[in-house]
């Protein structure tokens, strides 16, 4: 058993006397798609921060492949939910791409055949080729997005985190962004650690699920967690899960208190 | 007009030029609108202290453009657009104007500090104005991809560990330094436009990034190089050239670009479309 | 008493229209200045003085009085911004930069222009920074005349100012008409520019427009009192810096005195400082000064 691509092993963060995160521990492994679901204001981004060294830690420790993340590794790509892109930029598609490669480096040196080779397969791979040249503020949200994906890719992390990118996109656009990110770590056979706060997408593609509430969490296989059990002692209070063709219904009894319950106890008919 | 002692002009002039194009392809970038006004106001105040107590006015300008730049890194990472930077911009004005009230040639010097002028670096300033240059220069080339990555995408930058805020600081030091060279030949109220003006038009030409830089530098030469000669040619301040033909890359710039996104190629507007 | 109030200071002729025409501007900045920055529209009135420094400079060429420049240009400026629709400028945009940039040249122009065809001296300092001393005590009844029309105007569209500034909306739906009272609010914000230019420099006059403003905001509990604050922080400001230039004379030996509006500006900057000390911003914001200030409270967003 080789080491988890990423450990969080008890995290706690607080902000002014709220705790965010309360002892929070789950694992990633190398090729893994894991889901971080939980509604919008409980701690997600929080915790992705904390991963990428951005946020401090009350307690706890991360752990990317095995080292402290302090010491920045460096294999994190990260998708932020959105990058607002003047048009007037003068950059093309291909070269945000290749700065994912070097970004990092001191002075400027050009780019071997290698690499270009390697920044036009990507592109290839999240069907962005046919606007490379196009200039990077130009792009549809949903073209920005692969983008994105690809200018974090590029440097071979060993895990991709994405922030929510979910949020937003029609019904159709969520189904290909969700193919694109499994086509992603079968290829790339890198990790994925993704933020929603709706699961229900992607059921057919997450190996591992990390439920997030009241700044505590669960994790584990999805069929593990997503048990009326489980999530009744994560939110305090019974509520029954029921799957229905392929989807999950986490629905609160009547006259409780629900606003904590997500999206997803809601129906959705697709 | 290229008799000797113009030949000053013309060196100051194309190194002011250069650094110009360069520094300001990033302040465009970045939006930094507000420190581009702020530490040429600074670096005035600078020059009209020196002035009075007899220093180098490079050493005026380069300490107060410093100051500032640092000063500005300090209120930006307070978060709040305040009044208090509106504020500072016109303290450091009137405080310049104080200090040159107190010596003799007030007018001139205040217009030329303002203005600019022909010959504001002198032949034993050349020397330390290069050496400058080639410091702001290779910095920028330096941080060239850190620039780049911080300016378009700062969270992105930020989780690989690039630092933004050091970037910026370090950015602003770049801006003072250029400022201290170009204030004395363009003018403190104007060299806004020449690093505005033609990085800005630039980037309407082109998509790829250094490329943009290229004709951003070319664009800043052709405006330094011409407003030089019409203010020879005519005697009225270099300045008003400065912002007049920066004015006019600009306006060409927007042309441009409408005028080829109306007739671009499919490509483009089938992206566009959506 | 001398330590203050160096000789003469109360007797001197160009000292009484300095204190005239300082507190008029003052007083009208102070009104004007306020709505401004609750309106947000700190910057438009930031981009006016530049516009200002270009007509007080052109009239100085064409030997017609600076208050006729100042005024001319920012209202000529204040209606150019009503139609092309930008009254809520940003400071960031280009276009914007690039174009009080060329407007600026132009007065660079306009000044080097003077001062070849002779006429007066010392062109630059007026324009720019100001020179209340030598204003001629003939401008006091169009400077008095021009304030209290403004004045009346802003009272006269209180109500819908208060409301639009709070809600486009809520005011259009009450059948205000928007883009009269905008275009109102721009003209007062042009004159005000004016006036304050005469009293100390073009280039310096939006510390008069947004300091005292800015600071009240944050010191008041309410508006009408941000209003009388803002009135009194600048007219004091005004005085005092009259009075210290005017003592400056006498402070050192080469007696040329420093100038006015730097004392002003430097007041108004340490002002603007103090309103932002803890003890006295508490007592504000608890009794919810920053909420009630205007929707976007009390901060002066378009100004950088």
């Amino acid at each position: 058993m080789s080491t988890p691509v990423l450990e969080v092993d008890g995290v706690s963060v607080s902000f002014a006397a709220r705790k965010i995160l309360d002892d929070v521990s789950f694992s990633v492994n190398r090729g893994e798609f894991t889901g971080l679901i939980g509604s919008n204001g409980v701690g997600k981004t929080t915790l992705l921060r904390a991963i990428l060294g951005l946020q401090r830690l009350d307690d706890g420790e991360i752990r990317v492949n095995g080292a402290p993340q302090s010491q920045r590794s460096g294999s994190l790509g990260y998708v932020p939910q959105k990058v607002i892109l003047d048009p007037d930029v003068p950059m093309r598609v291909r070269d945000f791409v290749a700065l994912g490669l070097d970004a990092q480096r001191y002075g400027f040196s050009r780019r071997t055949k290698q690499q270009h080779a390697l920044v036009e397969d990507l592109l290839n791979d999240v069907d962005a080729a046919h606007f490379a040249d196009n200039r990077v503020g130009s792009l549809s949200g949903g073209e920005q997005q692969r983008v994105l994906i690809a200018h974090a890719l590029i440097s071979q992390p060993s895990l991709l985190l994405l922030d929510e990118p979910l949020a937003n996109l029609d019904p159709k656009s969520v189904q290909e962004v969700v193919a694109l990110l499994h086509h992603v770590v079968v290829e790339h056979h890198v990790a994925v650690l993704l933020s929603a706060h709706e699961m229900n997408a992607l059921l057919p593609v997450m190996d591992r699920i990390v439920y997030l509430t009241n700044g505590r969490a669960a994790s584990g296989p999805t069929d593990e967690v997503i048990r009326s059990d489980v999530l009744s002692a994560l939110y305090g209070q019974h509520v029954d899960v029921l799957k229905l063709h392929g989807r999950v219904l986490v629905v609160a009894e009547p006259g409780q208190d629900n606003k904590d319950i997500p999206e997803h106890s809601t129906l959705t008919v697709t | 007009m290229f008799s000797s002692f113009m030949v000053n002009a013309w060196q100051a002039g194309t190194i002011v030029a250069v650094v110009a194009g360069v520094v300001g392809f990033f302040v465009v970038l970045r939006g930094s609108a507000f420190p581009a006004h702020a530490i040429p106001n600074g670096a005035f105040a600078g020059a009209a202290g020196a002035n009075l107590i007899g220093v180098n006015p490079l050493v005026g300008l380069g300490v107060f453009a410093l100051g500032a730049a640092l000063g500005i890194g300090r209120l930006s990472r307070r978060g709040r657009a305040d009044a208090v930077t509106a504020l500072a911009l016109v303290m450091m004005l009137a405080l310049g104007a104080a200090f040159l009230s107190q010596s003799v040639e007030y007018e001139p010097q205040i217009f030329s500090l303002l203005f600019g002028e022909i010959l504001g670096v002198s032949s034993s300033q050349i020397l330390p104005v290069f050496v400058l240059a080639v410091v702001c220069v290779l910095s920028v080339a330096v941080l060239y991809r850190r620039l780049l990555l911080t300016s378009i995408a700062p969270e992105i930058a930020a989780a690989r560990g690039l630092r933004p805020e050091r970037v910026e600081t370090i950015f602003l030091v770049i801006i003072a330094g250029a400022t201290t060279m170009t204030v004395p030949v363009v003018g403190a109220l104007l060299i806004f436009t020449l690093m505005i003006g033609p990085p800005a038009a630039a980037r309407c030409f082109t998509n790829r990034t250094g490329l943009a830089l290229f004709v951003s530098v070319a664009f800043a030469l052709a405006t330094m190089w011409g407003s030089l000669a019409a203010a020879f040619l005519t005697n009225w301040p270099v300045g008003f050239f400065v912002g007049t033909f920066s004015f006019g890359w600009f306006v060409l710039g927007r042309l441009y670009a409408t005028w080829h996104r109306a007739h671009g190629s499919p490509k483009v507007r089938v992206v566009l479309a959506q | 008493m001398h330590a203050i109030f160096e000789p003469g200071f109360f007797s001197s002729g160009p000292v009484h229209v300095a204190l005239v025409i300082g507190a008029v501007a003052a007083l009208v900045s102070a009104v004007v200045g306020v709505f401004a920055v609750v309106r947000g529209q700190s910057f438009a009135g930031h981009a006016l003085t530049d516009v200002a420094t270009t007509g007080g400079s052109g009239a100085f060429v064409l030997g017609i009085s600076p208050l006729v420049g100042f005024l001319g240009a920012a209202i000529f400026g204040a209606g150019a911004m009503d139609l092309v629709g930008v009254q809520r400028v940003r400071g960031r945009d280009l276009a914007t930069g690039v174009v009080l940039g060329a407007a600026t040249g132009l007065a660079a122009l306009f000044l080097f222009l003077d001062t070849t065809s002779g006429a007066t001296t010392g062109a630059t300092q007026t324009i720019l920074f100001g020179s209340i001393f030598t204003v001629a005590s003939s401008t006091i009844p169009t400077v008095a005349a021009l304030s209290v029309v403004t004045i009346f105007v802003i009272a006269f569209i209180y109500r819908p100012l208060l409301l639009s500034s709070f809600s486009a909306d809520l005011a259009a739906a009450r059948g205000i008409s928007l883009r009269v009272v905008g275009l109102l609010f721009m003209l007062a914000l042009a004159v005000s520019v004016g006036l304050s230019s005469i009293a100390i420099g073009s280039v310096l006059s939006t510390a008069l427009l947004i300091g005292p403003a800015a600071a009240a905001l944050r010191l008041a509990t309410s508006l009408r009192g941000a209003l009388v604050l803002a009135c009194v922080l600048g007219v004091v400001a005004t005085w005092l810096g009259v009075l210290f230039a005017y003592d400056s004379f006498y402070w050192f030996s080469k007696s040329q005195g420093l100038p006015v509006s730097s004392f002003i500006v430097a007041l108004i900057f340490v002002a603007y400082l103090a309103s932002g000390m803890p003890v006295l911003r508490r007592r504000g914001e608890r009794s919810g000064a920053a909420g009630r200030g205007g929707p976007r409270g009390t901060r002066v967003e378009e100004s950088a």
